[in-house]
């Protein structure tokens, strides 16, 4: 910009001699208009010759499909689904599961990756083999062979829903995946709520607390009224409630279990593949995040007669967030993309059931571009949430 | 694993660019590279499944080998192209293999929005369940419940809802992309019921378990599966070539004309045993090739009832009867229109 201005300035001293095609301006604003309009020919010359393709190969095209009964079945899905269903609750089932093994791939990715990221700093030579031993190993074996060698595990060393493991409390383990008793009465809600109304109150207990240290110096007890509210509110709760105690346990009958909840071995099999692959790469920034804290904040803290953990805790671990976020983020996008290897291992997802639905349909185009739709706005979701928190704990100059 | 998606992209990509294309271009293209591509499974005992040496062996890849001889004169010049079920479509519209013969079910759907033609029923075959004789089951009807293992891209996935729909029974589909995985994941007690079409089944039992006496084919055939080769259908010529290759195959198995005799019918009286074996001239001019077509075919690959019998009959492990695959002249569905 700098330049151009100068450029500018010294035309306009001498105007005779610069016609209009050489003024910078005006050829940087012909150069992006050229530029879009290659693109944008380009674009519509790919659009209208794949149209052309599809009519003259009398392949149908469109999106009507997906008000069609799918008439296919799906292994498992967060809500309700019949094959009579359309097409659009099917690929919506596919959806939710992709969503389901994110979510739950990235909450304990993380966990595990924060846990071994700091063993592998460990003074403990045990512990810091051990995590690097983790590390190394999984991060250098492709994930795909990893969920081929959790699923063979899962099915094979499991024993067949006849002879499950179980039941302990009301579960069953059998390689069909862990059946679960659910709360088969409505007044299992109201203990629930008092579960959240005591998360709720204890977040907002800390918050006031931690405002009082920081203008006091005071330290009020916030563990004491957690614990209290965490087990008195549920108990409130179930009085509430009326005193529910039915639950709908799995029981064996026929060829698997009916009654309960079921978490499938192929989810299993996703979800552990998943967490532990990406958690090894999480370990690793965290590892890097940690080490990138300088060594005088170490040995200042340690000054101060602060214990490693607290070291860790109030003084590391706050900068080294700051280091350790945006690739994190990469990390949650690739765990979700790579949740598409699903169907190798059976796992009904996005891709198992759009992909089931162009073959049926035959309509590929629509079918991948609705994969790419999900994929990107998937990533998008999760990269707009990361860099939202990534500002808000970005070093505030005070 | 990632095959699948890329074929689908690459076909994204080639529906994008490809430029227009005139009839017959697949025809004049198959001549000038001197191979015919040929889609085939490629894991599917009896019907295209690589033998020891490597080469492709079965009924699927037969009717490729036919389709060259008649084409190029020589069986040997075809370039087989393993595909999933969920591959095959979009690799025969995008021009990645010429010919679809994998035993690919013929239906209105597929014959229609999808832009292929099917030539006609190579194998007529019916969906069946195959479980593990521990089981004790003996019906499909006391199958209530079952976990049932299937393959994605398949007429199978859709008629097994339906089959279970309309017996008001429940089950649990575990849907693979990879045809070994789904056997896998059967093998190891996942699934309590493997389906597919009952070729299929039997071919999986000879070849992909320790021991078949484990397993039992339950007797109930749920649907129809007429399997056969696909064209796009912007190909008329190969269309009718494909068509016809089959006919011819038919026709002499009628005749008695095999690929041991076929020399001694030459310069026979018969007209239609003349045509078949080339001394009538124009029926290979009529499709665009050599009139010597029929007895290339012939000569080189065998008659129907050698191909099955070769590939899938009684005396290979598969050892099926030929039922409704025999000859209508025997009580079979198999008719071939004269060539004349």
């Amino acid at each position: 910009m700098t330049i151009q201005h100068q450029t500018s300035d010294v035309q306009a001293a001498a105007p005779a001699r610069a016609a209009f095609y050489n003024d910078p301006t005006v050829r940087a604003i012909f150069w992006q208009v050229v530029v879009c309009g290659a693109v944008l020919a380009l674009i519509g010359y790919l659009v209208s010759n794949a149209l052309d393709n599809l009519a003259r190969q009398n392949i149908a095209s469109g999106f009507g499909f997906l008000d069609l009964p799918a008439g296919f079945a799906i292994g498992e899905g967060v809500i309700d689904y019949e094959p009579s269903n359309t097409y659009l609750r099917a690929i919506v089932i596919g959806l939710l599961n992709t969503i389901k093994v994110a979510v739950a791939g990235i909450i304990f990715a993380t966990i595990i990756g924060v846990i071994v990221g700091v063993a592998r700093l460990s003074p403990n030579w045990l512990i810091a083999r051990f995590a690097t031993v983790y590390i190394e190993s999984l991060r250098n074996v492709p994930l795909l062979l990893q969920l081929f060698f959790w699923y063979a595990l899962l099915v094979e060393a499991l024993p067949v829903a006849r002879e499950a493991y179980g039941p302990i409390l009301g579960f069953y383990l059998s390689n069909r995946g862990l059946n679960v008793p659910l709360p088969h009465d409505i007044g299992f809600v109201f203990p629930l709520i008092g579960l959240a109304l005591a998360i709720a109150g204890s977040a907002w207990l800390y918050r006031r607390n931690k405002r009082i240290h920081d203008a006091t110096g005071e330290t009020p007890n916030t563990i004491l009224p957690v614990l209290i509210m965490l087990l008195v509110f549920p108990v409130l709760g179930w009085i509430v409630g009326g005193f529910p105690t039915e639950f709908d346990t799995p029981e064996l009958g026929g060829f698997s279990f009916k009654g309960g909840g079921v978490v499938s071995a192929e989810f299993m099999a996703l979800w552990l593949g998943l967490t532990l692959y990406t958690a090894s790469f999480i370990a690793e920034i965290v590892r890097s995040g940690i080490q990138a804290v300088t060594k005088g904040q170490w040995e200042a803290a340690g000054a101060l007669g602060l214990r490693r953990s607290q070291i860790l805790r109030f003084v590391v671990l706050p900068q080294a967030l700051r280091v350790i976020i945006p690739p994190t983020t990469s990390q949650y996008l690739n765990l979700t993309k790579n949740s598409s290897l699903a169907v190798a291992i059976g796992y009904p997802d996005i891709v198992s059931v759009a992909g089931t639905t162009l073959n049926q349909t035959g309509q590929a185009i629509e079918g991948i571009a609705i994969i790419m739709a999900v994929y990107l706005t998937l990533s998008l979701s999760i990269s707009a949430f990361m860099n939202w928190y990534n500002k808000k704990i970005a070093l505030v100059d005070r | 694993m990632m095959q699948p998606l890329k074929t689908i992209a690459l076909t994204f990509a080639a529906v994008l660019l490809a430029g227009q294309a005139y009839a017959g271009a697949t025809l004049d293209g198959i001549k000038a590279n001197g191979t015919l591509r040929c889609g085939v499974s490629g894991s599917l005992a009896g019907f295209s499944l690589p033998d020891s040496q490597g080469v492709m062996q079965g009924l699927d890849a037969d009717v490729c080998r036919a389709v060259a001889a008649a084409i190029l004169g020589d069986s040997e010049k075809v370039e087989f192209v393993a595909l999933s079920a969920q591959q095959r479509f979009t690799a025969l519209q995008s021009g990645e293999v010429d010919l679809l013969s994998r035993n690919t079910t013929w239906t209105l759907t597929r014959d229609t929005s999808l832009g292929l033609d099917f030539t006609g029923v190579t194998f007529y075959d019916g969906q069946g369940f195959m479980v593990p004789t521990s089981l004790g089951v003996s019906s499909v009807s006391e199958l209530d419940g079952a976990a049932v293992c299937v393959q994605t891209g398949t007429t199978t996935e859709k008629n097994l809802t339906d089959f279970f729909r309309a017996t008001g029974m429940s089950f649990q589909p575990v849907v693979f992309e990879g045809f070994e995985e789904s056997v896998t994941a059967f093998i190891n007690g996942r699934c309590d019921a493997y389906t597919t079409d009952a070729s299929g089944l039997a071919s999986i039992r000879v070849s992909n378990v320790e021991n078949p006496n484990d397993y039992v084919i339950l007797p109930e055939i749920i649907s129809k599966e007429p399997l056969g080769p696909v064209v796009r259908n912007d190909d008329g010529e190969l269309f009718d070539i494909v068509r016809w290759t089959v006919f011819a195959m038919l026709n002499a198995e009628e005749a008695g004309i095999t690929s041991e005799n076929i020399d001694s019918f030459k310069g026979s009286e018969d007209p239609n045993i003349a045509r078949i074996v080339g001394d009538e001239p124009g029926m290979g001019a009529a499709m665009g090739i050599d009139d010597t077509w029929a007895y290339n075919v012939i000569s080189q690959v065998g008659n129907y009832g050698e191909v099955f019998e070769r590939n899938v009959g009684a005396s290979t492990p598969l050892g099926f009867q030929r039922g409704i695959n025999a000859l209508w002249t025997q009580g079979g569905l198999m008719y071939g229109p004269p060539i004349r």
